[in-house]
């Protein structure tokens, strides 16, 4: 007796593993009869998980850990075993703003020091010319993009509330936006950055990776209800999407999975996209310059799928650092809570701690980051909105 | 906010479900409604608006659009989702199914705004089954027009009459579990293949 399942899901290469391992038959080969139901909005996935409508979602980290603290919505706790995605995001801007920073730059192009020490100056200027504020595009209130974004341009002195204007975007019209104009830049997951080089109209400034070296970007989520109810279910499910990580992280069946992912009722973009981003292998400019990088996206390669808690802590810190969440020791421990290394362990039967990844999160201005000093940490950077 | 009727919001990209559930609005004596189809500049146009209630479909993507106005942190009126207040589980199930959802600015009383959530879940949910009616109806056509054609292909290439044409087809169905449809399908696939 197969056990049905729905599991939702955006639109994102970074779902490969849940796709695959539906598509490919691992879930089956586990008892699991799932249903992969295309979402549009993040909101909906959320919601469809929090009312049971979904078993299982691929969510944005931040969501997850929102939901537990009863951040913006109601407080509904969720389970994340498993990491479908670490890094992947990108930031991509206009043609005009990539000559603007060009031009003011001073240092390596690939530095996000370099680049946001540029993007201040530019940010300047245009207020001293009375010009409208840049634009940045984003996906939602409670995501890595946001993180990244702010995290990025704040250490060159640009605050991102004050200084330009940070806008949500549904990924879709990320494209369209930079195209006409309405935005001046976005961060936003593959395949859209892809797009839009592609499309001529932008150039990929920084992969997310730049920023961070290691950063929990989608999670596996089931409710912590649903999780303690159904414990085997949840074990099986995590095996079959390990399976499929490992699967999709061989290159020579890269190809393979390109072209399940493009199919039009799962990513729904060309394969050789999608292939380019699996790969690490993207075009950053329209005139076709390359850029490589082993760490643009990892599905659960380097023991990434095993949740770190850490990695919680990180994003919690970044929803205290703009204002989104109150510190608390309590909210602290909800939020490392979120990530549940123990289901991962006791799903695949092993061990974390030999092949553990560092505890590093690799962030390019070179602050360590300890969970247990986050009023410390904070303290450390001079733009925020931290409620005293 | 007015004490007479809210000013509802009504984001839909589509305009034939947007308008029906206006009308139901305004019949209900709802008379402040306002439907943005436009995408573009979402934010800007409801804060200018400034709705006491915002219903979204759920399949526009630009629901996480309105998820932003949770973060703000100027002086506006701070709306709040239907899904924040549980207590009304079966209705948020409702809405949910019918493909709709609810934002309302804090302090509206439920008591006001729990008729304009079930009337817009009846139409949105009427609006369904009517969409449904015509897909069935649409489809029905197709399958006549390839039925058609595929007796059509049968009579000229083994000499049959009309008739015959349509009972091999049928026996052929019956014989291999298949829906007639599917065998003038195959007829015409093939028959483009080897031509």
């Amino acid at each position: 007796m197969m056990t049905p399942l729905h599991i939702g899901f955006i639109p994102l290469v970074d779902a490969a593993a849940l796709i695959v391992a539906v598509d490919k038959g691992f879930t089956a080969a586990e008892g699991l009869d799932v249903t992969l139901v295309r979402e549009v909005s993040w909101s909906n996935v959320r919601d469809k998980l929090n009312i049971g409508h979904l078993d299982a979602a691929h969510l944005l980290a931040p969501v997850a850990i929102a939901s537990g603290l009863g951040l913006g919505h109601v407080k509904v706790p969720i389970a994340a075993p498993f990491n479908l995605g670490i890094n992947g995001n990108a930031i991509t801007v206009s043609k005009a703003l990539h000559a603007a920073i060009t031009s003011e730059i001073d240092g390596d192009r690939f530095d996000p020091m370099a680049t946001a020490r540029a993007l201040a100056q530019v940010v300047a200027k245009r207020a001293k010319s009375g010009a409208e504020p840049l634009t940045f595009a984003m996906t939602f209130p409670f995501s890595t993009h946001n993180y990244q974004l702010r995290f990025w341009m704040a250490a060159g002195g640009v605050d991102p509330d004050e200084d330009v204007r940070l806008v949500v975007l549904p990924p879709p019209y990320m494209v369209d936006s930079l195209a006409s104009g309405h935005v001046d830049a976005f961060c936003v997951g593959a395949p859209w950055n892809s797009i839009a080089v592609d499309r001529g109209v932008g150039h990929i400034l920084h992969f997310a990776s730049d920023i961070l070296a290691r950063a929990a970007e989608k999670v596996l989520a089931v409710r912590q209800v649903w999780s303690e109810r159904n414990p085997e279910i949840l074990a099986s499910l995590v095996r079959a999407v390990s399976r499929a990580a490992d699967y999709v992280e061989q290159p020579q069946n890269r190809a393979e999975v390109a072209r399940m992912l493009a199919e039009p009722d799962r990513v729904g973009v060309d394969a050789d996209t999608i292939r380019r981003t699996l790969d690490g292998l993207l075009k950053i400019s329209p005139d076709g310059e390359v850029r490589e990088s082993s760490r643009y996206l990892l599905v659960g390669r380097e023991n990434t799928a095993r949740p770190d808690p850490v990695q919680a802590a990180w994003l919690y810190a970044q929803m205290v650092r703009w204002g989104q969440a109150s510190i608390s020791p309590d909210a602290l421990r909800t939020a490392m809570g979120v990530f549940r290394a123990d289901l991962y362990d006791a799903a695949l039967k092993r061990r974390g701690g030999a092949a553990a990844p560092p505890a590093s999160l690799g962030a390019f201005d070179g602050r360590e980051f300890d969970p247990a000093d986050i009023t410390g940490y904070l303290a450390s950077f001079e733009i925020g909105r931290r409620t005293p | 906010m007015s004490a007479e009727s809210p000013k509802i919001v009504i984001v839909d990209e589509s305009p034939i479900r947007a308008a029906i559930l206006e009308e139901g609005l305004r019949e209900a004596g709802y008379t402040g409604v306002v439907h943005i189809s436009e995408m573009q500049s979402l934010l800007a146009r409801i804060y200018a608006l400034d709705p006491d209630v915002i219903l979204i479909d759920l399949e526009n993507p630009s629901r996480d659009i309105l998820e932003q106005m949770f973060q703000v942190s100027r002086a506006v009126r701070r709306p709040v989702a239907m899904f924040v207040d549980q207590s009304d589980a079966a209705s948020i199930q409702a809405s949910v199914d019918a493909g709709v959802s609810a934002y309302i600015v804090d302090g509206l009383k439920k008591e006001r705004v729990k008729p304009i959530l079930d009337l817009c879940i009846s139409r949105f949910n009427a609006f369904a089954k009517l969409q449904d009616e015509l897909d069935r109806t649409k489809s029905a056509l197709e399958e006549r027009k390839v039925i058609d054609r595929a007796k059509g292909i049968l009579m000229k290439l083994k000499g049959l009459t009309e008739e015959e044409a349509y009972v091999l087809m049928r026996s052929t169905a019956m014989r291999e579990k298949k829906k007639i449809g599917e065998i003038a399908q195959s007829i015409l696939t093939a028959s483009e293949l080897l031509k």
